[in-house]
């Protein structure tokens, strides 16, 4: 009896060990699946999310603030005309595969991303790019053809990392990088596996197995937190079951910033749309607020310019656009545009949807008509992006620092103004701190004090995660789940 | 019989023909382009059309229409553009998770379908009867999802029986991935079951008035006799024909239990495949259902004249 006591407790101290030790592998939920793992070669967020950091790497690399931190490059040396950057790599890098990492891997990404048939979503962040050198195996030398302010900025994306020319090819389905997890396997339409790099040459990540699970339906995302099979889940789909969460110690609710400006965009080709008055009046008409109460449900931050508020050079413009159905009505009168109906486009996210809804009824109350349609993302793409097809659509523009936009010809919205244009060319050759916030300030006033369209409020980033788990990205300076620093508390 | 299978397996091929047809023309008509859904709002104009090269998309559309056919002649459906993958290996992969739930589903709604029906049908009238058939009309009346949502919180997150979702994959042993099918399975037999039960039952009470049922009773066989050996077997062409219906519905329409229950199963291929304009993978995937469904309506056929002979002689 006392034998089989003894045994009993043995198995039980078995069994039990396990559960007491440091976890060492993480399960992470993800609303979309990465339609392939080459972030060359796809603009889907999603790619990013599983590859950013955790697989790929590029010459710089963006820590959890956005700052610009060394990657691949462990340091990097501009000349002082600010046209040629010379980057040192590092030393006893290798790919997954086992191939040794060198300076001529640098030369052939560079050069394949801003090739003629390149088919990299961001080429325009190649574009001034005008020579890549090996100057040897560990140095690589880039010229520009004029300086490029966000040069080191532009090299630290996800479209940006250096692949290996060995590997290059299959990178869609079996991605090789350099990074701290290697891929495993992939079961489409389930999960994806990432284990520890054992030859990584950096500090090497307190997990060893991490696994991304595509939960796209809100009830069932919530319902894989609460039974446990989802340990992480850093953009959470349903905001509504966030206070839940909040009320359950098992549960840490993180709530950060991402890059994306909501706004409520404007067609200028409609001659009601060009006129300033009556972008104005609709500016006024909106109560940014409401709209993140009613459709993200208190998450996110109102906005008064095309700036995320988080970037230190983020000036708040919001009291220049405040809501004054009054103001608005008058406007419109003034315009002679009383009894105006505008087309809403709608794409797919619950900010568009959710808030259109309200964007029309505080669009009625000063007196614009809406009629909205609902769009499938393909459809938007081609209709409202491409086809410039619209009057008003709400979208997020997520990628990083993209004030740039107001400055494009033939941009979707179609804004065009010599003054956005000419301060965006200095931007872009100026590599003065100083001088680049001023610049940055002006472009600011300029779209906000030209009504270009109705800024509404910074996307917020809302993510649920076991109370036990640390390191987790707060905010989204890029669109990534970096793995490398997290780690179980206990 | 021969002739009979021959007839059904030319109409089977017109059917394909017309149907690839239809799928393709349609599908092109909708608006979108696969390569600008894939690099988004930044992309370049001259990148968008790079991709579409190298996707093949610059080709006219009767030149593409004829490879895809020809392709699948000979088994080659072709490659996902946004996966990059063939897109037979994605189908496969997917079949994996619907076909076990679909035989799942259907095998846990005949086996509850059968009984009940017959016993609705057995004691017509009584209080045991009015019982099913208002259980039943439950059973229709309530959607599946919510339904499939409640035992995800009574046994997934309540009891923890099972986990909220997901599909192990087969390489981890056949229970494991049983275990993770059940609740789903469950979910789909629900109404499935329901309605079955009900075609059961009026098919039973419609045989029980016939004249044979009659003789076999004047013969002396009892009710219960009577009901096994004749009702039955003359009820089963109806039950059949729902059967068949609910193989191919579960097949390809389980998207919205998948999703509650995140497998990945083919509906959600199909869903994601059409908001990401992967044209290839939804024309293939909704041929390969066409085809399923064809194929499932000629072994129903096929069935009938096995569990009625004089359909056999008619044919012939």
């Amino acid at each position: 009896m006392l034998r089989r006591l003894k045994i009993g407790l043995a198995v039980l101290a078995l069994v039990a060990t396990p559960a007491l030790a440091q976890r060492t592998d993480i399960s992470v939920g993800m609303v979309l699946e990465p339609p392939n793992l080459d972030p060359t070669s796809g603009a889907a967020a999603a790619i990013r999310e599983v590859t950013y950091s955790n697989i790929f790497e590029g010459l710089t690399r963006f820590g959890p603030d956005g700052s610009i931190l060394p990657g691949l490059a462990h340091g990097w040396d501009v000349s002082d005309d600010g046209l040629t950057y010379t980057f040192p790599l590092r030393e006893g890098v290798q790919f997954h595969d086992g191939t040794p990492f060198s300076a001529e891997d640098v030369v052939f990404s560079l050069e394949r991303a801003r090739a003629e048939d390149s088919t990299n979503a961001q080429k325009q962040l190649f574009a001034a790019i005008e020579t890549v050198t090996a100057l040897d195996p560990l140095t690589v030398e880039v010229t520009l053809s004029q300086p490029q302010g966000a040069f080191l900025f532009n090299m630290a994306w996800g479209d940006a990392v250096i692949m290996s020319p060995a590997s290059v090819a299959s990178n869609a389905t079996n991605p090789v990088g350099s990074g701290a997890f290697r891929f495993l396997r992939w079961v489409q339409g389930d999960r994806l596996e990432l284990e520890r790099n054992p030859d990584y040459w950096g500090e090497a990540p307190a997990l060893e197995r991490a696994t991304f699970r595509f939960i796209s339906d809100p009830s069932a995302a919530f319902a894989a937190m609460m039974a446990g099979d989802v340990d992480a889940f850093p953009n959470f789909p349903a905001p509504e079951s966030l206070a839940q969460f909040e009320a359950d110690p098992r549960f840490n609710v993180i709530v950060g910033s991402t890059e994306g400006e909501t706004i409520l965009s404007m067609n200028h080709q409609n001659p009601a749309l060009a006129d300033i008055r009556v972008r104005q009046a609709i500016s006024h008409a909106i109560n940014r607020q409401d709209i993140i109460d009613g459709a993200m449900f208190g998450y996110g931050t109102p906005i008064g310019s095309h700036f995320a508020p988080h970037h230190p050079d983020y000036l708040d413009l919001t009291a220049n656009s405040p809501h004054d159905p009054e103001a608005a009505r008058a406007l419109l009168a003034e315009a002679g545009q009383e009894g105006l109906t505008l087309r809403l486009m709608l794409p797919p996210p619950t900010y568009a949807r959710r808030g259109g809804e309200i964007v029309a009824a505080q669009l009625r109350a000063v007196g614009i008509a809406t009629e909205i349609t609902n769009l499938e993302w393909a459809q938007w793409l081609e209709q409202v992006f491409r086809g410039h097809d619209f009057d008003l659509t709400i979208i997020s523009h997520t990628e990083p620092m993209d004030i740039g936009i107001y400055a494009r010809d033939e941009y979707y919205f179609q804004y065009d103004s010599a003054d956005m244009k000419a301060i965006m060319a200095e931007l872009e050759v100026t590599s003065d701190p100083e001088a680049r916030t001023a610049l940055l300030h002006r472009a600011q006033r300029h779209i906000a004090e030209d009504f270009v369209v109705a800024f509404l409020f910074q996307l917020a980033k809302t993510g649920v995660a076991n109370a036990d788990i640390e390191g987790l990205w707060e905010n989204a300076p890029v669109p990534a789940n970096d793995l490398t620093g997290v780690r179980w508390a206990r | 019989m021969l002739r009979f299978a021959l007839q059904r397996l030319l109409s089977l091929a017109i059917s394909l023909v017309v149907a690839s047809l239809v799928i393709f023309f349609v599908i092109e008509v909708i608006p979108g382009d696969p390569a600008a859904y894939m690099l988004g709002m930044n992309a370049q104009p001259e990148t968008v059309a790079a991709l579409r090269r190298e996707l093949g998309l610059d080709a006219g559309q009767m030149a593409r229409y004829l490879t895809w056919v020809g392709g699948m002649l000979v088994g080659d459906f072709g490659t996902s553009y946004t996966y990059r993958v063939p897109v037979s290996d994605l189908v496969l992969a997917r079949l994996g998770v619907s076909l076990p739930l679909t035989l799942y589903a259907l095998l846990l709604s005949t086996a509850i379908a059968f009984p009940v029906g017959l016993i609705a049908a057995a004691r017509r009238g009584s209080r045991l009867d009015a019982g099913i058939m208002g259980a039943t009309q439950l059973g229709i009346a309530i959607p599946n999802f919510w339904f499939a949502m409640l035992l995800v919180l009574v046994f997934a997150i309540s009891l923890q029986w099972f986990s909220a979702g997901g599909f192990p994959g087969w390489d981890r042993g056949f229970w494991i991935n049983i275990k993770a099918l059940t609740l789903p399975a469950v979910a789909l037999a629900l109404p499935q079951a329901s309605i079955l039960a009900r075609v059961m039952r009026s098919a039973v009470i419609e045989t029980l008035g016939q004249d044979y049922i009659r003789t076999a009773r004047a013969k002396g066989l009892s009710q219960r006799q009577s009901v096994l050996r004749h009702a039955l077997r003359n009820a089963l062409i109806p039950v059949l024909t729902i059967i068949g219906l609910q193989f191919a519905f579960l097949l390809a329409g389980a998207i919205i239990i998948e999703n509650v229950f995140f497998l990945p199963g083919l509906g959600r291929l199909i869903f994601q495949a059409i908001t990401q304009r992967d044209l290839i993978v939804v024309e293939s995937v909704v041929m390969l259902l066409v085809f399923a469904v064809i194929l499932v309506t000629f072994l129903v056929d096929l069935a009938y004249a096995a569990a009625d002979p004089r359909l056999r002689r008619r044919g012939a």
